[in-house]
């Protein structure tokens, strides 16, 4: 079945059997291998994507249910060079060990802090509660999106990289609703 | 690696389609909405569809509203359209304590409501938590449409009166005044199956309980109903020997099964402990918002 599918901004058609799913399209038909394939049983969470804005398990999602549809994988998250205030986050807050969870949880949590900017350590935990992280005990991933969500609102608009990205008040910054996405689609 | 195995694949554009394409292929066919229970079990080999009519594409499917003095809720809304309904939790708390407590967020956002009963795992949540509302579920096919009653719509494990060329397309729950609700689940880790739940809404009038349904999954309770126990209440005055007395009731009468998630004599003390708990829980409810 000859699908298009638009990931990150770009559109891609390919012809698929049915059966294949979202995860293995992105991976093996895209060479899109930033998406992890884990568990195979929508229990980890390491396959974490956007389906039209909303982060989704794409192991348990068959890539022709997303034809017409947006896709944003982590690959999207960095704009024009920068990383994310999420990805910069993991990093500065030692979020990740082996990695193999980092880039579902950075989808879930970038999409958390587009719908809620700043989100208690309880709400950040039942955000990623349905995604396991076998390295970190999970606390300085909380860490490192308590620090995104303290540093994002920069860079907001297409304008802004005439200057360095400028650090402020999530109040001030990033309005609160599907803000995320504009930036991963366009 | 797990991969289901070769199907076909239509996209409904309207229930008008999804049931023609239903009748075209049918007994081979299934519908997918969010696919998360179909889509694991195809993996498996445990459903083996030759036709996927993947119906996420309807438009119109989606929503929860009030109309005609009932809550419906469009079959593809999604756990997590439930879960952000102010209307749901506003008439229904029990639904928002079950949803908080359905899967994870993540599956939540793409699992449907519809989907969710159709599959009827004899474990589901919502299930117990409709029968406890004594809702109905509207089912479209070929003759049109038809209503059937929530506790009727179970006709055993991963079985429902859905016909092969029929659709599920809304679920109602009647609105009724002086009612309160409640869900409680116990489960191994965050976002499993229940070991056992149960749910309940009372209706209140003076203090004596005028109706009451107790729903229970997980546990071997018939049509996901405390039936005994609900007779039991029906009529008596909602103290807390009477609450404590339903949930003894409820447990003789469940047929909790002995496996990996626990003995059958452990479910059947949850069913005593979790029952006696959701009716306090809806009787406190219901006196705070007739007050």
């Amino acid at each position: 079945m000859k699908i298009t599918v638009t990931v990150n901004g770009t559109d891609y058609t390919r012809v698929v059997e049915p059966r294949l799913l979202l995860i293995h399209f992105l991976r093996d038909e895209l060479r899109l291998t930033g998406s992890h394939w884990g568990c195979d049983t929508s229990n980890c969470g390491a396959c974490v994507v956007w389906l039209d804005e909303t982060p989704v398990k794409s192991c348990t999602v068959l890539a022709v249910m997303a034809d017409g549809r947006q896709i944003a994988t982590v690959e999207g998250l960095a704009r024009g060079g920068a990383l994310d205030p999420v990805q910069e986050g993991f990093t500065a807050c030692h979020g990740l060990q082996c990695g193999f969870c980092t880039p579902g949880m950075l989808m879930t949590a970038r999409w958390l802090l587009d719908h809620n900017p700043d989100p208690t350590a309880d709400e950040i935990r039942e955000a990623i509660s349905g995604q396991v992280c076998r390295c970190t005990g999970y606390e300085n991933i909380v860490r490192s999106v308590q620090w995104a969500a303290k540093h994002d609102g920069g860079a907001e608009g297409e304008g802004d990289h005439h200057g360095p990205r400028l650090r402020i008040a999530p109040a001030q910054g990033r309005p609160a609703v599907h803000q995320g996405a504009g930036h991963l689609h366009r | 690696m797990q991969v289901p195995a070769q199907v076909e694949y239509e996209k409904a554009a309207s229930v008008e389609h999804a049931l023609a394409l239903l009748a075209r292929y049918q007994p081979g066919a299934r519908i997918l909405a969010g696919g998360h229970s179909l889509i694991p079990m195809m993996k498996l080999r445990l459903a083996q569809p030759e036709v996927l009519i993947d119906v996420n594409g309807i438009r119109g499917l989606r929503y929860i509203e009030r109309a005609g003095g009932e809550l419906r809720i469009g079959a593809l809304a999604r756990h997590a359209d439930l879960l952000a309904a102010p209307l749901a939790g506003e008439h229904f708390t029990i639904l928002h304590d079950a949803e908080r407590v359905i899967a994870d967020p993540i599956v939540r956002n793409w699992g449907t409501i519809g989907g969710s009963l159709c599959q009827a795992d004899p474990s589901e949540d919502l299930s117990a938590a409709f029968a406890a509302l004594k809702g109905s579920m509207i089912i479209h096919g070929p003759d049109g449409r038809r209503e059937v009653s929530a506790r009727a719509f179970h006709t055993g494990p991963y079985e429902t009166v859905v016909g092969p060329a029929e659709m599920l397309t809304e679920i109602r729950l009647p609105i009724r005044p002086g009612s309160g609700s409640a869900y409680l689940k116990v489960a191994r880790r965050a976002g499993d199956w229940p070991i056992g739940a149960a749910g309940a809404a009372v209706w209140l009038a003076r203090g004596l309980i005028t109706d009451v349904g107790i729903g229970l999954t997980a546990v071997g309770a018939a049509g996901f109903v405390a039936a005994e126990a609900e007779e039991f209440l029906r009529g008596r005055t909602a103290d807390e020997q009477t609450l404590a007395r339903a949930g003894e009731i409820a447990a003789e009468h469940c047929r909790p099964a002995s496996d990996q998630r626990g003995p059958a004599e452990y479910k059947r003390h949850l069913v005593r402990e979790l029952t006696a708990r959701v009716l306090r829980i809806a009787v406190r409810r219901a006196a705070e918002q007739a007050s």
